[in-house]
Protein backbone atom coordinates (compact mmCIF):
# COMPACT_ATOMS: atom_id res chain seq x y z
CA UNK A 1 0.00 0.00 0.00
CA UNK A 2 1.19 3.14 -1.21
CA UNK A 3 2.03 5.89 1.99
CA UNK A 4 -0.36 8.75 1.51
CA UNK A 5 1.43 11.26 2.63
CA UNK A 6 5.55 11.62 4.26
CA UNK A 7 6.82 14.38 5.28
CA UNK A 8 10.38 15.01 6.23
CA UNK A 9 11.29 19.26 6.20
CA UNK A 10 12.70 22.24 7.46
CA UNK A 11 11.31 25.64 7.07
CA UNK A 12 12.96 28.71 9.18
CA UNK A 13 10.36 31.75 9.10
CA UNK A 14 11.98 34.86 11.22
CA UNK A 15 12.69 32.87 14.68
CA UNK A 16 10.73 30.42 14.25
CA UNK A 17 12.09 26.93 13.13
CA UNK A 18 9.94 24.38 11.90
CA UNK A 19 11.37 20.86 11.27
CA UNK A 20 9.29 18.03 11.48
CA UNK A 21 8.66 14.23 9.77
CA UNK A 22 5.93 12.04 9.96
CA UNK A 23 3.81 9.68 7.77
CA UNK A 24 0.00 9.24 7.06
CA UNK A 25 -1.03 5.79 5.76
CA UNK A 26 -4.74 6.07 5.65
CA UNK A 27 -7.92 7.72 8.03
CA UNK A 28 -7.24 11.24 9.79
CA UNK A 29 -4.19 11.79 11.10
CA UNK A 30 -4.14 14.72 13.49
CA UNK A 31 -1.22 17.11 14.01
CA UNK A 32 -2.41 18.17 18.05
CA UNK A 33 -0.26 20.80 19.54
CA UNK A 34 -0.72 24.32 21.13
CA UNK A 35 -0.62 27.61 19.06
CA UNK A 36 2.57 28.35 16.89
CA UNK A 37 3.65 25.02 17.37
CA UNK A 38 4.07 24.90 13.43
CA UNK A 39 0.99 22.69 12.60
CA UNK A 40 -0.39 25.29 10.07
CA UNK A 41 2.71 26.10 8.50
CA UNK A 42 3.07 22.55 8.07
CA UNK A 43 -0.04 22.03 6.13
CA UNK A 44 0.93 24.98 3.86
CA UNK A 45 4.28 23.45 3.56
CA UNK A 46 2.15 20.31 2.10
CA UNK A 47 -0.19 22.20 -0.27
CA UNK A 48 2.52 23.66 -1.61
CA UNK A 49 1.91 26.93 -0.46
CA UNK A 50 5.26 27.47 1.34
CA UNK A 51 8.22 26.03 -0.36
CA UNK A 52 10.00 23.85 2.66
CA UNK A 53 13.99 25.25 3.13
CA UNK A 54 14.97 21.48 3.11
CA UNK A 55 13.38 17.94 2.92
CA UNK A 56 11.24 16.23 0.90
CA UNK A 57 6.94 15.88 1.06
CA UNK A 58 5.42 12.86 -0.90
CA UNK A 59 1.94 12.66 -1.63
CA UNK A 60 0.39 8.96 -2.48
CA UNK A 61 3.77 8.03 -3.99
CA UNK A 62 4.46 11.48 -5.81
CA UNK A 63 7.72 13.68 -5.02
CA UNK A 64 5.88 17.32 -4.62
CA UNK A 65 8.75 18.66 -3.08
CA UNK A 66 12.46 17.74 -3.11
CA UNK A 67 14.74 20.71 -2.17
CA UNK A 68 17.88 19.17 -3.47
CA UNK A 69 16.19 18.03 -6.57
CA UNK A 70 14.62 20.80 -6.89
CA UNK A 71 10.99 19.91 -7.45
CA UNK A 72 8.10 21.87 -6.37
CA UNK A 73 4.76 20.74 -7.78
CA UNK A 74 2.75 23.73 -7.60
CA UNK A 75 -0.94 23.88 -5.07
CA UNK A 76 -3.18 23.53 -8.12
CA UNK A 77 -1.44 20.27 -9.47
CA UNK A 78 -1.00 18.59 -5.55
CA UNK A 79 -4.49 16.60 -6.18
CA UNK A 80 -5.48 18.12 -2.53
CA UNK A 81 -8.37 18.97 -0.86
CA UNK A 82 -8.22 22.09 1.85
CA UNK A 83 -10.56 22.86 4.30
CA UNK A 84 -10.05 26.04 6.24
CA UNK A 85 -10.35 27.41 9.43
CA UNK A 86 -13.02 29.71 8.11
CA UNK A 87 -14.06 28.14 5.19
CA UNK A 88 -13.00 30.98 2.53
CA UNK A 89 -15.76 29.76 0.32
CA UNK A 90 -15.95 32.56 -2.66
CA UNK A 91 -18.05 35.02 -1.65
CA UNK A 92 -19.26 36.04 -5.02
CA UNK A 93 -20.47 32.43 -5.93
CA UNK A 94 -23.26 30.35 -4.70
CA UNK A 95 -22.72 27.03 -2.55
CA UNK A 96 -23.21 24.77 -5.38
CA UNK A 97 -20.97 26.82 -7.66
CA UNK A 98 -17.84 27.14 -4.68
CA UNK A 99 -17.75 22.88 -4.79
CA UNK A 100 -18.32 22.73 -8.94
CA UNK A 101 -15.21 24.70 -9.15
CA UNK A 102 -13.44 22.10 -7.23
CA UNK A 103 -14.48 18.91 -8.91
CA UNK A 104 -11.43 18.07 -11.19
CA UNK A 105 -12.83 14.05 -12.38
CA UNK A 106 -15.48 15.38 -14.50
CA UNK A 107 -16.61 16.93 -17.58
CA UNK A 108 -18.33 19.59 -18.60
CA UNK A 109 -20.24 22.21 -16.09
CA UNK A 110 -23.32 19.98 -15.92
CA UNK A 111 -21.55 16.89 -14.84
CA UNK A 112 -19.18 18.95 -12.36
CA UNK A 113 -22.26 20.60 -10.70
CA UNK A 114 -23.73 16.83 -10.21
CA UNK A 115 -20.74 15.56 -8.96
CA UNK A 116 -20.85 19.08 -6.37
CA UNK A 117 -24.57 18.26 -5.65
CA UNK A 118 -23.97 14.46 -4.55
CA UNK A 119 -21.38 16.06 -2.27
CA UNK A 120 -23.68 18.94 -0.91
CA UNK A 121 -26.02 15.81 0.15
CA UNK A 122 -23.24 13.87 1.92
CA UNK A 123 -22.51 16.56 4.20
CA UNK A 124 -26.21 17.90 4.37
CA UNK A 125 -25.97 20.95 2.51
CA UNK A 126 -28.18 20.46 -0.28
CA UNK A 127 -31.16 22.58 1.10
CA UNK A 128 -28.86 25.88 0.37
CA UNK A 129 -27.16 25.40 -2.67
CA UNK A 130 -28.20 27.93 -4.44
CA UNK A 131 -27.71 30.55 -1.13
CA UNK A 132 -24.69 32.66 -1.50
CA UNK A 133 -21.59 31.83 1.56
CA UNK A 134 -22.39 35.20 3.15
CA UNK A 135 -25.90 34.23 3.98
CA UNK A 136 -24.80 31.09 5.86
CA UNK A 137 -24.19 30.37 8.87
CA UNK A 138 -20.40 29.18 10.15
CA UNK A 139 -21.56 25.68 10.49
CA UNK A 140 -23.10 25.59 7.33
CA UNK A 141 -19.93 27.03 5.35
CA UNK A 142 -17.91 24.42 7.04
CA UNK A 143 -20.16 21.31 5.40
CA UNK A 144 -20.15 23.53 2.19
CA UNK A 145 -16.13 23.89 2.80
CA UNK A 146 -15.55 20.13 3.34
CA UNK A 147 -17.85 19.02 0.50
CA UNK A 148 -15.72 21.25 -1.23
CA UNK A 149 -12.50 19.78 -0.54
CA UNK A 150 -13.70 16.57 -1.26
CA UNK A 151 -15.05 17.05 -4.32
CA UNK A 152 -12.09 17.26 -6.31
CA UNK A 153 -11.12 13.63 -5.83
CA UNK A 154 -7.82 14.41 -3.69
CA UNK A 155 -5.41 12.15 -2.72
CA UNK A 156 -5.32 13.79 0.45
CA UNK A 157 -7.29 16.43 2.41
CA UNK A 158 -5.98 18.91 4.21
CA UNK A 159 -8.25 20.60 7.44
CA UNK A 160 -7.03 23.29 9.13
CA UNK A 161 -8.76 23.91 12.32
CA UNK A 162 -11.85 23.56 10.58
CA UNK A 163 -14.06 23.83 13.67
CA UNK A 164 -11.86 26.29 15.71
CA UNK A 165 -14.65 29.35 14.99
CA UNK A 166 -17.66 27.60 15.38
CA UNK A 167 -19.84 27.55 18.81
CA UNK A 168 -19.53 24.18 21.20
CA UNK A 169 -22.87 23.03 20.02
CA UNK A 170 -22.40 23.09 16.05
CA UNK A 171 -18.55 22.03 17.03
CA UNK A 172 -19.65 19.37 18.52
CA UNK A 173 -22.54 18.18 15.42
CA UNK A 174 -19.76 18.57 13.07
CA UNK A 175 -16.88 16.60 14.15
CA UNK A 176 -19.16 13.25 13.97
CA UNK A 177 -19.89 14.42 10.63
CA UNK A 178 -16.42 15.18 9.47
CA UNK A 179 -15.32 11.73 10.64
CA UNK A 180 -17.65 10.00 9.28
CA UNK A 181 -17.69 11.94 5.30
CA UNK A 182 -14.05 11.62 5.67
CA UNK A 183 -13.79 7.91 6.67
CA UNK A 184 -16.88 7.12 4.04
CA UNK A 185 -14.95 8.59 1.19
CA UNK A 186 -11.24 6.91 2.03
CA UNK A 187 -9.87 9.88 1.32
CA UNK A 188 -7.06 10.38 4.02
CA UNK A 189 -6.87 13.41 5.44
CA UNK A 190 -4.67 15.27 7.76
CA UNK A 191 -6.20 17.75 10.46
CA UNK A 192 -5.04 20.32 12.71
CA UNK A 193 -6.29 21.65 15.58
CA UNK A 194 -5.03 22.54 19.30
CA UNK A 195 -8.11 20.75 20.78
CA UNK A 196 -7.68 17.88 22.71
CA UNK A 197 -11.13 16.43 22.61
CA UNK A 198 -10.99 17.12 18.99
CA UNK A 199 -8.11 15.52 18.46
CA UNK A 200 -9.35 12.64 20.27
CA UNK A 201 -12.67 12.21 18.75
CA UNK A 202 -11.71 12.87 15.58
CA UNK A 203 -7.99 10.95 14.71
CA UNK A 204 -7.20 7.79 14.01
CA UNK A 205 -3.64 8.61 14.62
CA UNK A 206 -2.26 11.97 16.75
CA UNK A 207 0.93 13.51 15.99
CA UNK A 208 2.02 16.12 18.70
CA UNK A 209 3.62 19.22 18.05
CA UNK A 210 5.97 21.55 20.43
CA UNK A 211 8.01 24.50 18.75
CA UNK A 212 8.38 23.45 15.55
CA UNK A 213 8.85 19.61 16.34
CA UNK A 214 6.94 16.34 16.20
CA UNK A 215 6.80 15.18 20.26
CA UNK A 216 5.15 12.06 19.79
CA UNK A 217 2.99 10.13 17.56
CA UNK A 218 0.18 7.65 18.99
CA UNK A 219 -2.57 5.50 17.37
CA UNK A 220 -6.12 6.27 18.80
CA UNK A 221 -7.46 3.16 20.11
CA UNK A 222 -11.20 2.73 18.41
CA UNK A 223 -12.27 -0.37 19.41
CA UNK A 224 -15.47 -0.49 20.93
CA UNK A 225 -17.38 -3.68 21.54
CA UNK A 226 -19.98 -4.23 19.10
CA UNK A 227 -23.37 -4.46 20.45
CA UNK A 228 -24.50 -7.97 20.13
CA UNK A 229 -27.48 -8.45 18.04
CA UNK A 230 -30.19 -10.03 19.16
CA UNK A 231 -31.24 -13.23 18.03
CA UNK A 232 -34.42 -13.32 15.90
CA UNK A 233 -37.58 -13.72 17.86
CA UNK A 234 -35.53 -13.31 21.14
CA UNK A 235 -36.68 -9.90 21.42
CA UNK A 236 -39.89 -10.27 23.13
CA UNK A 237 -40.93 -12.79 25.68
CA UNK B 1 -18.79 58.03 -38.59
CA UNK B 2 -18.79 59.70 -35.49
CA UNK B 3 -23.05 59.30 -34.79
CA UNK B 4 -24.80 57.19 -32.31
CA UNK B 5 -27.99 57.61 -33.15
CA UNK B 6 -29.56 59.10 -36.50
CA UNK B 7 -29.81 62.75 -36.58
CA UNK B 8 -33.43 62.42 -37.44
CA UNK B 9 -34.34 61.41 -33.87
CA UNK B 10 -32.28 64.08 -32.67
CA UNK B 11 -33.82 66.92 -34.80
CA UNK B 12 -37.19 65.23 -33.63
CA UNK B 13 -35.95 65.42 -29.94
CA UNK B 14 -35.30 68.96 -30.89
CA UNK B 15 -31.84 68.82 -29.79
CA UNK B 16 -29.67 71.06 -31.72
CA UNK B 17 -26.37 70.01 -33.76
CA UNK B 18 -23.97 72.37 -31.89
CA UNK B 19 -25.17 70.14 -28.27
CA UNK B 20 -25.15 66.86 -30.36
CA UNK B 21 -22.27 66.93 -32.66
CA UNK B 22 -19.55 67.78 -29.77
CA UNK B 23 -21.14 65.59 -27.56
CA UNK B 24 -21.35 62.34 -29.66
CA UNK B 25 -17.63 63.21 -30.70
CA UNK B 26 -16.94 63.36 -26.42
CA UNK B 27 -18.61 59.68 -25.55
CA UNK B 28 -17.51 57.90 -28.63
CA UNK B 29 -14.01 58.88 -27.93
CA UNK B 30 -13.95 58.48 -24.37
CA UNK B 31 -16.06 55.33 -24.95
CA UNK B 32 -13.24 53.92 -27.22
CA UNK B 33 -11.01 55.46 -24.81
CA UNK B 34 -12.18 53.75 -21.89
CA UNK B 35 -12.36 50.34 -23.84
CA UNK B 36 -8.65 50.13 -24.20
CA UNK B 37 -7.88 51.42 -21.06
CA UNK B 38 -10.12 49.26 -18.93
CA UNK B 39 -8.16 46.22 -21.23
CA UNK B 40 -4.37 47.52 -20.60
CA UNK B 41 -4.80 49.49 -17.11
CA UNK B 42 -6.74 46.22 -15.26
CA UNK B 43 -4.09 43.97 -17.07
CA UNK B 44 -0.93 46.05 -15.72
CA UNK B 45 -2.26 46.65 -12.93
CA UNK B 46 -3.30 43.19 -12.23
CA UNK B 47 0.57 42.45 -12.96
CA UNK B 48 1.87 45.55 -10.63
CA UNK B 49 -0.14 44.37 -7.67
CA UNK B 50 0.85 40.34 -7.73
CA UNK B 51 4.70 40.48 -9.65
CA UNK B 52 7.11 41.26 -7.83
CA UNK B 53 10.07 42.43 -9.93
CA UNK B 54 12.70 45.51 -9.49
CA UNK B 55 11.17 48.58 -11.14
CA UNK B 56 7.75 48.02 -10.24
CA UNK B 57 7.07 51.38 -8.42
CA UNK B 58 8.90 53.02 -11.62
CA UNK B 59 6.56 51.88 -13.94
CA UNK B 60 3.48 52.99 -11.75
CA UNK B 61 5.27 56.14 -11.67
CA UNK B 62 5.79 56.87 -15.32
CA UNK B 63 2.41 55.62 -15.91
CA UNK B 64 0.78 57.96 -13.51
CA UNK B 65 2.09 61.28 -14.76
CA UNK B 66 -0.18 62.28 -16.67
CA UNK B 67 -2.18 62.63 -13.16
CA UNK B 68 0.37 65.48 -11.67
CA UNK B 69 1.27 67.01 -15.11
CA UNK B 70 -0.93 69.64 -16.85
CA UNK B 71 -2.90 68.20 -19.63
CA UNK B 72 -1.35 70.77 -21.74
CA UNK B 73 1.83 69.49 -21.29
CA UNK B 74 0.48 66.07 -22.49
CA UNK B 75 -0.94 67.23 -25.32
CA UNK B 76 2.31 68.99 -26.31
CA UNK B 77 4.06 65.87 -25.95
CA UNK B 78 1.81 63.98 -28.01
CA UNK B 79 1.97 66.91 -30.57
CA UNK B 80 5.70 66.84 -30.73
CA UNK B 81 5.58 62.99 -30.68
CA UNK B 82 2.63 61.89 -33.02
CA UNK B 83 3.10 64.61 -34.93
CA UNK B 84 6.85 65.62 -35.39
CA UNK B 85 9.35 63.31 -37.71
CA UNK B 86 10.60 59.88 -36.18
CA UNK B 87 9.48 56.18 -35.86
CA UNK B 88 6.33 56.95 -34.07
CA UNK B 89 4.85 59.24 -37.48
CA UNK B 90 6.08 56.52 -39.60
CA UNK B 91 4.17 53.73 -37.37
CA UNK B 92 1.20 56.31 -37.48
CA UNK B 93 1.44 56.17 -41.07
CA UNK B 94 1.76 52.68 -41.79
CA UNK B 95 -1.02 52.00 -39.54
CA UNK B 96 -3.63 54.93 -40.18
CA UNK B 97 -2.21 55.82 -43.89
CA UNK B 98 -1.67 59.73 -41.77
CA UNK B 99 -0.52 61.41 -38.93
CA UNK B 100 -3.09 61.07 -35.84
CA UNK B 101 -2.26 64.95 -34.86
CA UNK B 102 -5.69 66.89 -35.64
CA UNK B 103 -7.53 63.67 -35.70
CA UNK B 104 -11.07 61.96 -34.17
CA UNK B 105 -7.88 58.86 -33.47
CA UNK B 106 -6.05 61.51 -31.76
CA UNK B 107 -8.07 62.63 -29.73
CA UNK B 108 -8.52 59.00 -28.38
CA UNK B 109 -5.29 58.73 -28.08
CA UNK B 110 -5.14 61.59 -25.95
CA UNK B 111 -7.55 60.48 -23.36
CA UNK B 112 -5.80 57.47 -23.38
CA UNK B 113 -2.64 59.05 -22.23
CA UNK B 114 -4.83 61.30 -19.71
CA UNK B 115 -7.29 58.57 -18.02
CA UNK B 116 -5.03 55.40 -17.63
CA UNK B 117 -3.48 56.46 -14.71
CA UNK B 118 -7.05 56.47 -12.92
CA UNK B 119 -7.78 52.95 -14.31
CA UNK B 120 -4.33 51.53 -13.24
CA UNK B 121 -3.87 52.65 -9.94
CA UNK B 122 -8.00 51.98 -8.53
CA UNK B 123 -7.47 48.16 -10.37
CA UNK B 124 -3.73 47.67 -8.52
CA UNK B 125 -5.20 48.87 -5.57
CA UNK B 126 -8.30 47.23 -5.55
CA UNK B 127 -6.10 43.64 -6.51
CA UNK B 128 -3.79 44.04 -3.94
CA UNK B 129 -6.70 44.43 -1.53
CA UNK B 130 -8.08 40.94 -2.20
CA UNK B 131 -7.47 38.41 0.81
CA UNK B 132 -5.16 36.24 -0.96
CA UNK B 133 -6.29 33.15 1.18
CA UNK B 134 -9.02 33.27 -1.06
CA UNK B 135 -6.77 32.38 -3.82
CA UNK B 136 -4.67 30.40 -1.98
CA UNK B 137 -8.07 28.75 -1.62
CA UNK B 138 -9.01 28.63 -5.28
CA UNK B 139 -5.59 26.68 -6.01
CA UNK B 140 -5.49 23.83 -3.65
CA UNK B 141 -8.97 23.87 -5.58
CA UNK B 142 -6.93 23.10 -8.85
CA UNK B 143 -7.70 26.27 -10.25
CA UNK B 144 -4.89 27.15 -13.01
CA UNK B 145 -3.25 30.70 -12.06
CA UNK B 146 -4.92 32.11 -14.87
CA UNK B 147 -8.65 30.92 -13.96
CA UNK B 148 -8.00 31.93 -10.28
CA UNK B 149 -7.01 35.21 -11.38
CA UNK B 150 -10.60 35.43 -13.94
CA UNK B 151 -12.56 33.71 -11.18
CA UNK B 152 -11.55 35.14 -8.32
CA UNK B 153 -9.53 38.03 -7.79
CA UNK B 154 -10.85 39.79 -10.59
CA UNK B 155 -14.46 39.23 -9.35
CA UNK B 156 -13.44 39.93 -5.70
CA UNK B 157 -11.93 43.26 -6.83
CA UNK B 158 -14.39 44.37 -8.90
CA UNK B 159 -15.56 46.96 -7.05
CA UNK B 160 -12.42 49.05 -7.10
CA UNK B 161 -12.00 48.13 -10.94
CA UNK B 162 -15.49 49.29 -11.64
CA UNK B 163 -14.40 52.69 -10.30
CA UNK B 164 -11.22 53.04 -11.82
CA UNK B 165 -12.84 52.69 -15.54
CA UNK B 166 -15.72 54.87 -14.52
CA UNK B 167 -12.72 57.51 -12.98
CA UNK B 168 -11.34 56.81 -16.57
CA UNK B 169 -14.16 57.10 -18.53
CA UNK B 170 -14.96 60.63 -16.71
CA UNK B 171 -11.30 61.48 -17.06
CA UNK B 172 -11.76 60.98 -20.53
CA UNK B 173 -14.98 62.84 -21.21
CA UNK B 174 -13.70 65.86 -19.60
CA UNK B 175 -10.06 66.20 -21.10
CA UNK B 176 -9.73 69.78 -22.76
CA UNK B 177 -6.01 70.37 -22.57
CA UNK B 178 -4.59 67.64 -24.34
CA UNK B 179 -7.33 66.52 -26.44
CA UNK B 180 -7.54 70.57 -27.51
CA UNK B 181 -3.60 70.47 -28.57
CA UNK B 182 -3.78 67.29 -30.39
CA UNK B 183 -7.34 68.03 -32.18
CA UNK B 184 -6.65 71.67 -32.79
CA UNK B 185 -10.63 72.02 -32.42
CA UNK B 186 -11.26 70.89 -36.28
CA UNK B 187 -14.90 70.54 -36.80
CA UNK B 188 -14.90 66.59 -36.73
CA UNK B 189 -12.66 66.73 -33.81
CA UNK B 190 -15.02 69.26 -31.13
CA UNK B 191 -15.20 67.60 -28.16
CA UNK B 192 -17.85 68.79 -25.30
CA UNK B 193 -15.02 71.00 -23.59
CA UNK B 194 -13.64 72.45 -26.48
CA UNK B 195 -16.96 73.47 -28.18
CA UNK B 196 -17.75 75.16 -24.20
CA UNK B 197 -14.65 77.05 -24.24
CA UNK B 198 -15.31 77.92 -28.13
CA UNK B 199 -18.71 79.19 -26.93
CA UNK B 200 -17.69 81.14 -24.14
CA UNK B 201 -14.40 82.61 -26.64
CA UNK B 202 -17.13 84.05 -28.99
CA UNK B 203 -19.72 84.79 -26.63
CA UNK B 204 -22.48 82.61 -26.83
CA UNK B 205 -23.04 82.40 -23.24
CA UNK B 206 -26.18 80.45 -23.70
CA UNK B 207 -25.30 77.99 -25.52
CA UNK B 208 -22.18 77.46 -23.04
CA UNK B 209 -24.37 77.28 -20.43
CA UNK B 210 -25.88 74.61 -22.06
CA UNK B 211 -23.66 73.14 -23.17
CA UNK B 212 -21.98 72.63 -19.28
CA UNK B 213 -25.35 71.65 -18.41
CA UNK B 214 -25.42 68.89 -20.58
CA UNK B 215 -21.66 67.92 -19.99
CA UNK B 216 -22.88 68.31 -16.39
CA UNK B 217 -25.87 65.92 -16.77
CA UNK B 218 -23.92 63.13 -18.71
CA UNK B 219 -20.83 63.56 -16.54
CA UNK B 220 -23.45 62.44 -13.88
CA UNK B 221 -25.65 60.24 -14.99
CA UNK B 222 -22.81 58.00 -16.38
CA UNK B 223 -20.47 57.78 -13.55
CA UNK B 224 -23.57 56.99 -11.68
CA UNK B 225 -24.47 54.23 -13.46
CA UNK B 226 -21.29 53.01 -13.85
CA UNK B 227 -20.44 53.01 -10.07
CA UNK B 228 -23.57 51.59 -9.57
CA UNK B 229 -22.70 48.44 -11.49
CA UNK B 230 -20.30 47.41 -8.72
CA UNK B 231 -22.83 47.26 -6.26
CA UNK B 232 -24.71 44.68 -7.99
CA UNK B 233 -25.03 41.02 -6.40
CA UNK B 234 -23.66 42.27 -2.87
CA UNK B 235 -22.40 39.34 -0.60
Amino acid sequence: MTTALDVNVTRKIGEFDLDVAFRVESGITVLFGPSGAGKSLTLSLIAGLLRPDTGTIVINGVVVSDVERRIHISTQDRRIGMVFQDGLLLPHRSVLDNVALAVRQANGRQERREVARSWLQKVGAEDFVERRPGSLSGGQRQRVALARGLAGDPALVLLDEPLSALDSAVRAELRGLIRKVIIASEVPAVLVTHDFEEAEELGDVIVTYNDGRVTGSRVVDRHVEPTTPSPEGTEST
Amino acid sequence: MIALVPHSWLNNLGIPPWVWNPLSISLHAALEATIVVAVFGVALGFVLAKAHFPGRGAIETVFSLPMALPPTVVGYYLLTRLGGPGPIRNLELHLFGHPLTFTFTGIVVAQIVESFPYCLRFSRAAIADVDPRFEEAARAMGLSRWRVALLVTLPLARRGIVAGIAMAFGRALGDFGATMIISGSVPMATTMPIALYNAVFFGSHEQAMVLALVQLSAAFVILFGVSRLGKVRPW
